[in-house]
């Protein structure tokens, strides 16, 4: 029983390299290119995390975030916002919306692996790396 | 009759009316009585019916019909309808303190003596031959009542009275009763309510006397209205009565009417009765319907009695004027007739005595004053009591005036009938109309308008109707009628330059009012008013804006104590009354006036029109003028205060320009800021934008890196990849900074371009090849249209390259994703080639047509397979395009896709400008 993440970002190159990552934690990785997307994802299945990044086509990541937590049935998603933009007003309106963790890109793989364990309670496998 | 009972008995009713006066004024109760009534003050207006509507009326009806009418139309048309003008005129009088009409026409323009002298002289002129016509009726009537007996008429004139001439006599009998009348008070302004009654009561006999004549005739000899005009329509020469006379025409009416409308306000007697004796202006609104209510029924029996005449005296050369006297004779009638004789002295008597007062009142104040004070013979500075020689100038004057009157009478007046003298004094009295109404109601007319207006009208009147009356009664050669003067066919008088077929009234009237008019209205817009005229001219026409309580001076400067002012009032207006006067202006006012202390202005203004009462307003200010010091305000003096006070608007209006200026830049200020504002937030966004467009490729190397180094057993085929795009995303980080640092080098006017003769087809195909491979992998088509023969053109090759490098990557993004079709096009278009790409994609949304070339802007379209932008590429191809000298926009294609165009100017002479370091 693997837990869902949904990855929301426009960049295929960022996409893929997330998709890696997340998979090695244990993921089953659903992609979603532009905010109408990740709502009607969404809608479709509700995911355990959701990697939100800001900057995107149709609907920005701030909207889509509010939207998200407005609907019932996702009150328990955690949610990671990305940003290319290391405000920190950002980071205050992404909390104030509802997400539950903040990271600017570029970020470093191994701090956000730490911490989708730490937010999913998922326990650090022995055998993470070799 | 006996000449003694018709002297005595004319001698009781003069003796009657000036005991009537005289108890008027004595007894303080009736005085009030009659002061505040309206029905009194009516009838003293009806004085304009003289001698000529008691005798003359019935003359004109039994000679030319309804033409007796239009002389009571014109009247009660201004009392019905123009009343507002008399309203407006007797609010100045009372301001202003107005004697006459002189002094109302000098006042309103500027207080000038020449104006009121040349109004005095003009009034004093056209009223004489309407004197002479109260003369001759009182005489002729005198003369035919003592001679008949038993309806017989005296065929000749009959011999003189004490071997005196009967008409000179009557005319010192008036002269010695008006000076009695008129002359008892020197305060012309104040009101003579013993005058008023006598005249009012003269109005009821005369009233009273051509009824009874009327009835009489009517009923006592025929049987009422039905019976005399039916008589009267069987016969043809009768007839023609009814009708408006068939020779003169309308004209003539609309003459006579219009000259009525004249005399009623501008004859000096109904000025002075209506303005100067009227107490309150509600008495006019009464006076609006009583007045012409009195005239029509004066008029009634005009038909009658002229009818009746014409029948009694069919076939004789009776004096058709004389009826009212001689049809009652010629029925026995004695004592109607008797009585008929006293209405046609009232008339006469009240016409005399309100007319000698008015014009001496005109002729001491704004005549003789004037020169005694000119030719310095009265000395202002000595203390004698000048009372006296107010009262004696203005006795001299009524005994003058009626000596005049006798001379017309005695050289002009038998050659005319009563309505046609009338009607001469009429046409000079409407010579005032325009200086009158054009005072009232236009504040640009002016002293010189009004002096030349005056001169010219009056000209024109002696010329055309008082000359040839002196030529007919043969002062002058009578060719001078028929010839014009030296022969000169158009100066006739009764046809000047030619205008004929218009009788001699008509004629005159048209060019004397015409000349007056013209006058009056071009000189007024030539000339310019003097201070005191415009303040005038103000409170002429704005006196309903001026309370009669806001009588401060508005140009009294100077000096002068009180009592230096009190004994100059109290030499023209006697010192009781001056006493009087003062204490009463300082009960008024609340103010102590001290014997030595200076005048205020308001004092000095007061003590102005205490003496235009008696002395006129003109001269008033020369007296006045000459004991303060300093004189008058000169007007030197009230153009500084004017200039000051120009100045002072002139500053404030700077102020105003200032603090416009201030606004302007104040707005400008704001508009700044907004624009720094907005910078600043570009600056912003722009620095956010790079952060983003380098933290993207970087998170890419960064997490890739990371995972290679994590992950030492990821496949071959993902390490390839993985490295591969390690590989493409450092590219983009480097092509970012080299395109930043272009653009920052192009807007600074840095960049070092490379210009050389630039063949356009073949710098776009090796842009195309760079691109080729890129198409192929997105299987695209390409559509090339390169014209032949293009010309060079000056420009750097590599950034050409560039440019469409950019626009066709740009299209590649943008195409149709399944048949993406690209379309390159090179033309020439007059003096530029011009290029175009075009992709079949979804468009730009018009919004963005402008944005599109900024810095970062992205459209957010976009797979992973096609190539990243930078978000700078066209930004930079309109830098370069534009440095080149040619123009880049972006639209859509028939078809929907985008289509960016450029152009480069083809002349190779001129080479593109260089950008300025900025």
């Amino acid at each position: 029983m693997s837990n869902t993440v949904l990855v929301v970002e426009d960049e295929p190159n960022i996409v893929l390299s997330l998709q890696f990552i997340l998979r090695q934690v244990g993921f089953t990785v659903r992609v979603a290119s532009d905010g109408d997307q990740a709502i009607r994802a969404v809608e479709e299945y509700v995911p355990d995390l959701i990697l939100l990044d800001i900057m995107l086509p149709k609907r920005d990541g701030f909207a889509v975030c509010e939207e998200i937590r407005s609907k019932p049935s996702c009150s328990n998603v955690k949610i990671i916002m990305l940003s290319a933009k290391s405000r920190e007003a950002e980071r205050e309106k992404a909390m104030k919306l509802g997400a539950d963790e903040f990271i600017t890109k570029p970020f470093s793989t191994r701090v956000l692996r730490e911490l989708v364990r730490k937010l999913m309670k998922i326990d650090t496998p022995q055998s993470s790396s070799s | 009759m006996s000449s003694g009972l018709v002297l005595s008995v004319s001698f009781l009713y003069l003796g009657l009316l000036f005991a009537i006066a005289h108890y008027v004024d004595s007894r303080a109760g009736i005085k009030r009585i009659l002061s505040r009534n309206p029905y009194i003050y009516t009838l003293s207006i009806a004085v304009f019916c003289t001698s000529w509507t008691f005798y003359g009326s019935v003359g004109r009806a039994a000679t030319t019909g309804l033409d007796f009418l239009p002389i009571y139309i014109g009247p009660t048309l201004v009392f019905v309808l123009w009343s507002f003008v008399w309203i407006k005129i007797i609010r100045i009088c009372k301001q202003h303190r107005i004697t006459s009409i002189a002094d109302f026409i000098a006042s309103r323009y500027g207080k000038r003596s020449a104006l009121g002298g040349l109004v005095t002289i003009i009034a004093v002129v056209g009223t004489t031959p309407y004197i002479s016509l109260q003369l001759k009726s009182i005489a002729t009537s005198f003369r035919i009542l003592i001679t008949s007996s038993g309806g017989l008429l005296p065929a000749t004139p009959i011999e003189p009275i004490f071997f005196i001439d009967s008409t000179l006599i009557v005319a010192i009998a008036l002269a010695l009763f008006a000076i009695l009348f008129g002359t008892r008070h020197i305060d012309a302004s104040e009101h003579h309510e013993g005058l008023v009654a006598a005249i009012a009561f003269e109005s009821v006999v005369k009233l009273l006397a051509f009824l009874t004549v009327g009835g009489f005739v009517t009923y006592g000899v025929f049987n009422g209205f039905t019976d005399i005009f039916q008589r009267a329509s069987v016969d043809p020469e009768l007839e023609g009565l009814f009708t408006v006379s068939r020779g003169s025409g309308y004209s003539l009416w609309m003459t006579m009417t219009l000259l009525s409308m004249a005399a009623i306000i501008c004859l000096p007697r109904q000025f002075y009765i209506t303005a100067v004796e009227n107490v309150e202006e509600d008495y006019l609104r009464k006076a609006t319907w009583l007045f012409p209510a009195y005239l029509l029924v004066i008029n009634i029996f005009v038909l009658p009695i002229a009818i009746g005449g014409r029948l009694a005296f069919a076939g004789t050369a009776a004096d058709a004027d004389m009826f009212v006297l001689t049809v009652p004779l010629y029925y026995g009638h004695e004592f109607i007739a008797l009585f008929a004789f006293l209405g046609g002295l009232s008339a006469a008597t009240s016409m005399v005595i309100v007319a000698a007062i008015a014009l001496s009142t005109m002729v001491c104040n704004d005549l003789v004053m004037p020169l005694l004070l000119r030719w310095r013979v009265l000395n202002v500075s000595k203390n004698d009591d000048l009372t006296g020689l107010l009262l004696t100038i203005r006795r001299t004057s009524i005994f003058l005036i009626l000596v005049l009157g006798y001379g017309y009478y005695q050289f002009a007046s038998e050659s005319y009938a009563l309505v046609t003298i009338g009607l001469v004094s009429f046409a000079a009295a409407a010579q005032f109309v325009p200086a009158i109404i054009g005072g009232i109601f236009w504040k640009n007319a002016t002293f010189g308008g009004a002096l030349s207006g005056l001169l010219f009208g009056f000209i024109v009147w002696i010329y055309t109707l008082l000359l040839p009356s002196f030529a007919q009664s043969g002062w002058l050669p009578i060719s001078f009628i028929d010839q014009g003067p030296f022969d000169l066919w158009w100066l006739k008088p009764y046809a000047l330059f030619g205008l004929e077929g218009y009788d001699r009234l008509t004629h005159a009237l048209f060019w004397s009012i015409g000349a007056n008019v013209g006058a009056y209205w071009l000189v007024s817009l030539l000339s310019k008013q003097t201070a005191i005229e415009r303040i005038q001219a103000k409170l002429f026409v704005d006196v309903f804006a001026y309370s009669e309580d806001a009588n401060d001076s508005r140009y009294w400067r100077g000096s002068v104590t009180t009592s230096d002012l009190q004994q100059l009032v109290g030499r023209f207006v006697g010192v009781k009354r001056m006493t009087q006067a003062f204490e009463t202006y300082s009960r008024e006012k609340g103010v102590v006036i001290k014997k030595n202390k200076a005048v205020d202005a308001a004092l000095l203004d007061y003590a102005e029109k205490l003496l235009a009462g008696s002395i006129g307003s003109a001269t008033a200010r020369v007296m006045i003028g000459s004991i303060v010091k300093g004189e008058i305000v000169g007007l030197d003096e009230v153009y500084r205060i004017l200039d000051e006070t120009s100045q002072v608007i002139e500053y404030s209006h700077r102020l105003e320009e200032k603090s416009t200026e201030l606004e302007q830049a104040t707005m400008q200020l704001q508009l700044a800021n907004d624009r720094l504002k907005e910078l600043d937030s570009m600056k912003d966004d722009f620095l956010s934008m790079i952060s983003h467009e380098f933290r993207t490729p970087l998170t890419s190397l960064r997490a890739f890196g990371e995972i290679l180094q994590d992950n030492p057993n990821v496949s071959p085929e993902e390490r390839k990849q993985f490295l591969g795009i390690i590989v493409n995303e450092s590219e983009r980080l480097t092509r970012l900074i080299e395109q930043l640092l272009d653009l920052a080098k192009m807007e600074a006017g840095r960049m070092e371009w490379l210009l050389e003769e630039v063949d356009v087809p073949s710098t776009i195909k090796e842009a195309l090849a760079a691109l080729n491979l890129l198409l192929k992998e997105q299987n695209i088509k390409l559509k090339l249209d390169l014209a032949d023969e293009l010309p060079l053109i000056q420009a750097d090759r590599d950034q050409l390259i560039q440019v469409m490098i950019n626009l066709v990557s740009n299209a590649i993004k943008f195409c149709d994703e399944n048949n993406g079709e690209i379309k390159v096009r090179a033309s020439i278009d007059k003096e530029s080639v011009c290029v175009t790409v075009e992709d079949n994609g979804e468009g730009i949304p018009s919004s963005l047509e402008e944005k599109i070339f900024d810095r970062f802007h992205q459209s957010q379209i976009g797979s992973a397979e096609k190539p990243q932008g930078t978000g700078l590429g066209l930004a930079i191809s309109r830098e370069i395009i534009s440095f080149l000298g040619g123009e880049i926009w972006a639209e859509n294609s028939a078809h929907g896709g985008a289509r960016f165009s450029f152009t480069l100017p083809v002349s190779v002479k001129s080479p593109p400008k260089i950008r300025q370091l900025s």
